[in-house]
């Protein structure tokens, strides 16, 4: 049954600074071990400060969090010993190497030396080159990579990514997706935050959205997509409409601008989705079209769509 | 006890003071050097003897006194402060480490530090004055002892100061004047007796003496109370660490 308990258990978590902004208010949050879990939010929404909490950055103002089973403020030492974090802000030393900074890392977290795991976090993260430059020669995509070899020089179970993408490059992007997939294989579990919705539409096993403070969603991502989904049928014309005939009226359909495009928008999850009756009425109205398409809404109008509500 | 860590946290320390070899050795040996041509040669072949000492001589243990206390403090300060500043300290705070730890690392360092230049310095000084140390033990309990509690007092600042500007402001305006006042360079016996007694509320008083006690046996207070108010320092010191880290003051939100 091991298997079944999450890595990171948030109870009731509140944060609540001392002007008086309250951060987080009663989070309750299970990570399931393995798993890749995406934390969306716009900013000031929290995510930063959730992160900083179970990390031992910012002391909870109540409410406990166990990683691994292990309270990260009474039994510090265990939980934070699984933990890697990749912060946000590129804070780096500046006139350490690349292989001291990675290797001090991997010291401060009790760990003996070990140059072959080190040796290999930094090949895997196209680093080895550099490896005795200084960090202030790096340019910031080389920075964020070395951020990451900090974070993973421990051997760490858990790993936070907050934003690690924020202003990274295609290729270090992709090489960044590359390694947290062989970390996952391994069986690390992955919490990210991101602005990249697209990403975590890809690699995010479920989704998180916290707004204000407050954790309004937790879904797989799949069953998320489906539920929330909303997609939208495309139909390309063979001669342009000035407007939407008046037969047509009740479908709700949008015309597009050069009066080329007609589209409708269904709940995939309705009882029906009127696309049968649509296509009579069009045939009906004598309206035909070269090319149809339907397209599934991104979890980022997904995300708008939640967000939005709540305000 | 997380040993891995102090020894990163050490030796890291410990490389920036080689890295940066200039400003943190050569430049306090010059400047030593120069009080040493100053008071030394300059002005002490007019100043008689001290307890039938040169003045040459006297002044060895308080000009290393002096680079003991500014260096433990800048060493100490400028060691948390710096990861304070660009933000590197999210990695220490989010370590596996104690407090205790941390404490030990980097005061451990600092201390270090400043007992080399320390020894360094008074190396030099035997090459301008001919030096003899009576209680060598005693001598080198006051070095350590100081450059420990000195680096706590360091360590105190650096988590305090909030800019580059207040990092500079104590040693500056308290601990430099009370240096200068504590006797390095004049015995408090060749004072009036009211400035005699306001120099007994110095803290460094007590340092410089009894560290010139172990040099030549001669002090302005006895080496007891010197070694007693020593250890009162670095209490208080250890005792406001302590606090700082119960309460994560100016550390942690």
């Amino acid at each position: 049954m091991l298997v079944m308990q999450p890595i990171i258990s948030v109870s009731n978590l509140s944060k609540t600074y001392a002007s008086g902004f309250s951060a987080l208010k009663n989070i309750n949050l299970d990570i399931r071990r393995g798993e890749i879990f995406a934390l969306l939010g716009p900013n000031g929404a929290g995510k930063t400060t959730l992160i900083s909490v179970i990390c031992g950055i910012v002391n909870p103002s109540q409410g406990t969090v166990l990683a691994d089973g292990h309270d990260i403020v009474r039994d510090y030492r265990a939980a934070r010993s699984l933990i890697g974090l990749v912060p946000q802000e590129l804070t780096t030393d500046a006139f350490e190497t690349v292989w001291a900074t990675v290797s001090f890392s991997r010291g401060l977290f009790g760990k003996p030396a070990n140059p072959a795991h080190i040796e290999k976090i930094l090949k895997d993260l196209s680093l080895w080159d550099k490896k005795d430059n200084k960090i202030i020669t790096l340019s910031g995509g080389m920075k964020r990579r070395v951020m990451i070899a900090k974070a993973l020089s421990h051997e760490p179970q858990i790993l936070f990514l907050d934003e690690p993408t924020a202003g990274v490059d295609v290729e270090l992007r992709r090489d960044m997706w590359e390694v947290v997939r062989l970390l996952r294989e391994t069986g690390v579990t992955i919490i990210l935050t991101t602005h990249y919705i697209e990403e975590a539409e890809q690699m995010a096993d479920r989704v998180g959205v916290i707004s204000h403070g407050e954790i309004i969603l937790v879904e797989d991502k799949a069953e998320l997509m489906r539920k929330l989904g909303r997609k939208q049928l495309t139909l390309q014309l063979q001669h342009p409409l000035e407007h939407v005939p008046p037969a047509l009226s009740s479908h709700g359909l949008e015309l597009s601008d050069d009066g080329n495009e007609l589209v409708y928008t269904y709940d995939t999850q309705g009882e029906r989705t009127g696309i049968t009756a649509l296509l009579k009425d069009l045939n009906d109205a004598g309206i035909r079209f070269r090319d149809l398409q339907t397209k599934q809404s991104s979890l980022e109008e997904i995300f708008v769509n939640l967000v939005s509500e709540r305000r | 006890m997380n040993f891995y860590a102090i020894r990163a946290i050490y030796l890291f320390e410990m490389a920036r003071t080689w890295r940066t070899l200039l400003q943190s050795i050569v430049s306090p040996v010059i400047s030593t050097s120069l009080y040493f041509v100053v008071f030394g040669a300059a002005i002490g072949s007019r100043i008689s003897e001290i307890n039938g000492i040169s003045y040459g001589a006297f002044i060895v243990p308080g000009l290393v006194m002096l680079s003991l206390l500014t260096q433990s403090i800048s060493n100490a300060s400028f060691g948390i402060y710096f990861p304070k500043f660009v933000g590197t300290i999210y990695e220490l705070l989010s370590a596996p480490v104690s407090y205790l730890e941390i404490v030990i690392a980097y005061v451990g360092a600092a201390a270090s530090k400043s007992i080399i230049l320390g020894l360094i310095i008074l190396a030099t000084a035997a090459l301008f004055v001919p030096l003899q140390v009576q209680h060598p033990v005693w001598m080198l309990l006051f070095l350590v002892l100081t450059a420990v509690t000195f680096s706590l007092f360091g360590f105190i600042i650096g988590i305090w100061a909030r800019s580059f500007e207040q990092l500079q402001l104590v040693p500056l305006l308290i601990v430099t004047p009370l240096t200068f006042l504590g006797g390095s360079f004049y015995s408090i016996d060749m004072l009036p007796p009211f400035w005699r007694t306001v120099s007994l509320f110095n803290p460094v008083v007590y340092l410089v003496s009894g560290f010139r006690w172990s040099f030549f046996g001669i002090s302005d207070v006895n080496v007891g109370i010197s070694l007693g108010m020593t250890l009162v320092f670095l209490a208080a010191c250890l005792a406001a660490v302590w606090w700082i880290f119960r309460t994560g003051w100016r550390i942690k939100v």
